[in-house]
């Protein structure tokens, strides 16, 4: 077990807006959460599925919704206690833990604040270990892990239970919820047994986010060989170093797509061009593809590491382009299905990424 | 009769004033040190620029000052502030104040309440107003705030819970507090609206007082002048307006310098730096304003989702240190500051600094005795001059928006260290009176006028919404005193709103014009 305290918090979120790969929301709003929950019920337990019931059930809490709404609508808090508590009584069954289900954006943070206020722990696995937009792009659809039954609440007590005959109709039926809920709600799906979580899930996850956070931190301190630490921990590679020269967005299908190009601060010449749908999912440097999902993409600040988000993105940026690879647990059959390029919609073979091993 | 303007900036180390015509020309300028009380200052300026001139034609006064932004920073002379949050049963999950540091909090937050109102992204009502909740938080800050901050979920696009709340607290408290109501103040993200709002009610007898002093010197000397404060954005408020609103000013310096130093060259687009003694910041005027930074803001420890001007900034001045011999040169980051006019070899002391360097290589000259400075080790001195040149050359290309040559304005005390020839600069200029490029910049500053609002294009066409945006950006803008003739979109931005149907999207417009007449 380790537990999180408001000293953790900070690193824990600047890992979450890396493994955000430029989506999964601000995770500054989240980290305020998590913050005021501790401040009112103290540390939160980070606990292995190794220490807890093998049959115990295990539900994740989550925000979703438009993240431009999320920035004024901001959660309750109670709308996440509702989602979880009516797929607990619904299962006729108490949780021992709450799980993320994306480490990656504010989605890392939310569980921690929903699982102290229950009195529960969280339990140290996720199913992306990065974000994704849409329910189903998860480990453990692969292993035929169903998402519902799933509650989506809202903050006023409006709530719906779903079951959903495959992991993309629960997707369409909670997007379809939060368009009348007000684009800010709560979900909790997935549920299944410790066992379940131990044997199929990204195992971690939230202990990698807060290390991986840390490590970055020191590279935005300006620490001596902090950022080689960093590249190899994460065993990414720094690709490309370059300005923001042209910017194309638009939202087709409820989606936020668009095209970032950046080019080399030294040699015009040289040209890095990112696909965005929400998150970065595609990088090529000279039209050369080099990263593509699941792997991830980060965009640096190239003068304060700071992670950029993609609503952040602005024209004369200079941004240092990070290739890391997606958790080993993705390495399933089914997985380029879910989550490689042609599930996004771009016309090309995956390629996994390697970078720097430690 | 010709028509002159007044344009004073107060900055950390000096006060400065200018007198500008019709044409922009510099009629007078004057600079001294700024005072421990800044409206000394004010009235000392003052008095020597306008000595001789015509008072009846100075027809406006134009004021950017770092008064607000330093008594936020030393916590000095703000106001107790309660926060009024409409939104409920949504955002319990953050308290007003959550991301404040704790003294700051300590000493300018009162009482906080959430209480129920508060709209959807799609206009509909969260909750319904209560006034009775409204009428309770009015009582409990009864005699222990000055101000009140209200803030309300969408209320950039839907502002009508904000304006009720007021009026019930007005029915409840009278006159005995101010009021800032959050979407006057700031745009989307209701944390940092919020912050903003509560800092902008902080401020307000510090506005007081600042707009108080400015009148009280004008009538001194007799001029019956228009007032106005600068923006953060480089545009004006009336004082009327600033005392309302004094968070809106407190960027305006580096905005003032950058849109002055481009002014007095008499260019609309350039890289501008502004070369200190101990540092150097670069920034780039697009179509005569700053590009902005896309970092969120913060202001004395609390974020804020102001945008201003997008700078960087290394250490190299004319009191760096240059240390070693040879090629083996080091130069800074420690700089002498303001003791260069003593501590430099020319100035017949004993630390070699950069303006030493620059006078033995040529560029300086009229500083101190030169002769002192013969004896350097030439070797050393080409080195740091390299050194020089390279982070100058770096920081063009890092601020650059494209390869395409673009002018560099050089300008503050330490401009002479900027080389004739940068690569990838078409020219590099050092306008006239660059030492006062900060109250040039206040003396020309635009009305503006922004708009900051989600459109759903699938109810109306794109182009429809983007025009109805510009419209009332234009309003906003003659509203302000923008000239209705002359007033022009200066930036459109539409960020699509990722998974809202219908075509959702956040679209920020600006439009400025000079004062009418």
């Amino acid at each position: 077990m380790r537990t999180i305290g408001l000293d953790d918090i900070d690193d824990l979120a600047l890992g979450a807006m890396l493994l955000g790969t430029g989506g999964g929301g601000d995770a500054h709003i989240a980290k305020l959460m998590v913050k005021q929950a501790i401040e009112d019920h103290g540390p939160i337990r980070i606990m292995s599925p190794s220490e807890l019931p093998q049959d115990g059930l295990v539900v994740t809490a989550a925000i979703i919704g438009a993240p431009t709404v999320i920035l004024e609508k901001i959660p309750s808090g109670k709308e996440f206690i509702n989602a979880v508590k009516a797929t607990a009584q619904y299962l006729g069954k108490e949780p021992v833990a709450i799980m993320p289900i994306e480490v990656g954006g504010m989605n890392t943070l939310i569980p921690l604040a929903v699982a102290n206020e229950l009195g529960l722990p969280v339990i140290d696995a996720d199913s992306m270990r990065r974000a994704f937009p849409q329910i189903e792009m998860t480990v453990f659809t692969l292993h035929g892990i169903p998402a519902a039954p799933m509650a989506v609440a809202d903050e006023k007590g409006n709530l719906c239970i779903f079951e959903a005959i495959t992991n993309q109709v629960a997707e369409d039926l909670a997007r379809g919820a939060v368009i009348r809920l007000g684009m800010a709600n709560a979900i909790s799906c997935y549920p299944m047994t410790v066992a379940q979580v131990h044997k199929y899930g990204i195992q971690g996850s939230m202990s990698y986010c807060t290390d991986l956070g840390r490590h970055l931190a020191a590279v935005q301190r300006g620490e001596q060989g902090a950022y080689d630490k960093f590249l190899t921990f994460a065993e990414a590679r720094k690709l490309f170093t370059g300005k923001v020269i042209d910017l194309d967005r638009r939202t087709t299908s409820g989606f936020a797509r668009g095209t970032v190009i950046l080019e080399d601060l030294k040699d015009p010449s040289k040209l890095a061009r990112i696909e965005i749908q929400n998150e970065y999912l595609v990088a090529y440097v000279n039209d050369v593809p080099l990263v593509s999902a699941p792997d991830l993409i980060s965009l640096l600040d190239h003068e304060t590491a700071r992670p950029i988000l993609t609503e952040a993105l602005r024209y004369g940026q200079r941004l240092d382009l990070i290739g890391m690879p997606c958790a080993p647990e993705w390495d399933q059959p089914g997985m380029l299905d879910i989550v490689g390029p042609r599930a996004f919609g771009y016309d090309m073979d995956y390629t996994p990424f390697r970078g720097a091993k430690a | 009769m010709t028509r002159l303007r007044l344009g004073i900036d107060v900055g950390g180390t000096n006060t400065d004033a200018v007198i500008v015509d019709d044409a922009g020309s510099v009629i007078a300028a004057a600079k001294t040190p700024t005072t421990p009380e800044p409206l000394d200052g004010i009235r000392a300026v003052m008095a020597q620029v306008i000595a001789g001139l015509d008072k009846a034609s100075i027809t406006q006064v134009m004021l950017g000052t770092t008064h607000p932004a330093n008594a936020i920073i030393q916590r000095k002379g703000l106001d107790k502030v309660g926060i009024l949050r409409l939104s409920a049963p949504a955002s319990y999950s953050v308290r007003p104040g959550a991301a404040w540091p704790a003294d700051l909090h300590a000493m300018v937050i009162g009482p906080t309440a959430i209480v129920h109102g508060g709209f959807e992204y799609d206009g509909r009502e969260i909750s319904p107003l209560d006034p009775a909740e409204i009428r309770a938080f009015a009582a409990e800050c009864r005699g222990k705030v000055s101000a009140i901050a209200v803030s309300c979920a969408f209320s950039p696009a839907s502002f009508d819970h904000e304006l009720r709340a007021e009026a019930i607290l007005r029915e409840e408290l009278g006159d005995s507090v101010a009021i800032s109501l959050s979407h006057q103040v700031a745009s989307l993200g209701l944390l940092e609206r919020e912050d903003a709002t509560a800092l902008n009610a902080a401020l307000l007898s510090v506005s007081r007082a600042v707009v108080d002093g400015l009148r009280g010197a004008m009538a001194e000397h007799g001029l019956p002048a228009v007032a106005y404060l600068t923006q953060n954005d480089g545009t004006l408020m009336t004082v009327e307006q600033a005392v309302k609103f004094p968070i809106l000013t407190i960027g305006s310096g580096p905005t003032n310098s950058m849109r002055g130093a481009c002014a007095l060259a008499g260019i609309s687009d350039a890289l501008v730096m502004d070369v200190g003694g101990t540092s150097t910041d670069v920034g780039i005027l697009i179509d005569g304003f700053p590009r902005e930074s896309a970092a969120a803001i913060e202001v004395g420890g609390v974020r804020t989702n102001f945008r201003m001007p997008d700078l960087i900034s290394i250490g190299l001045g004319g009191g760096t240190i240059v240390r070693g011999a040879g090629d083996a040169v080091a130069v800074g980051p420690d700089s002498v500051g303001y003791r260069v006019s003593t501590d430099a070899l020319i100035m017949g002391g004993s630390t070699v600094t950069l303006s030493d360097v620059s006078t033995k290589a040529g560029r300086l000259a009229g500083m101190g005795d030169a002769s002192l400075a013969a004896g350097m080790d030439q070797a050393m001195v080409d080195a740091a001059m390299r050194w020089v040149d390279e982070q100058i050359q770096t920081l063009c290309d890092r601020m650059k928006a494209s390869h395409a040559d673009v002018p560099l304005i050089a300008v503050g005390g330490g401009s002479h260290l900027v080389p004739a020839h940068v690569d990838g600069v078409s020219a590099v200029i050092k306008p006239p009176h660059f030492a006062v490029a900060n109250a040039y910049g206040a003396a020309i500053a635009e009305a503006s006028g922004d708009v900051d609002r989600v459109y759903r294009y699938d109810s109306s066409s794109r182009e429809a919404c983007l025009e109805d945006a510009k419209q009332l950006a234009i309003e906003n803008a003659v509203r302000a005193g923008a000239d209705p003739a002359l007033v022009r979109i200066t930036a459109v931005a539409e960020i699509p709103m990722s998974y809202v149907p219908g075509g959702g999207c956040r679209v920020q417009v600006k439009a400025a014009g000079p004062l009418a007449s």
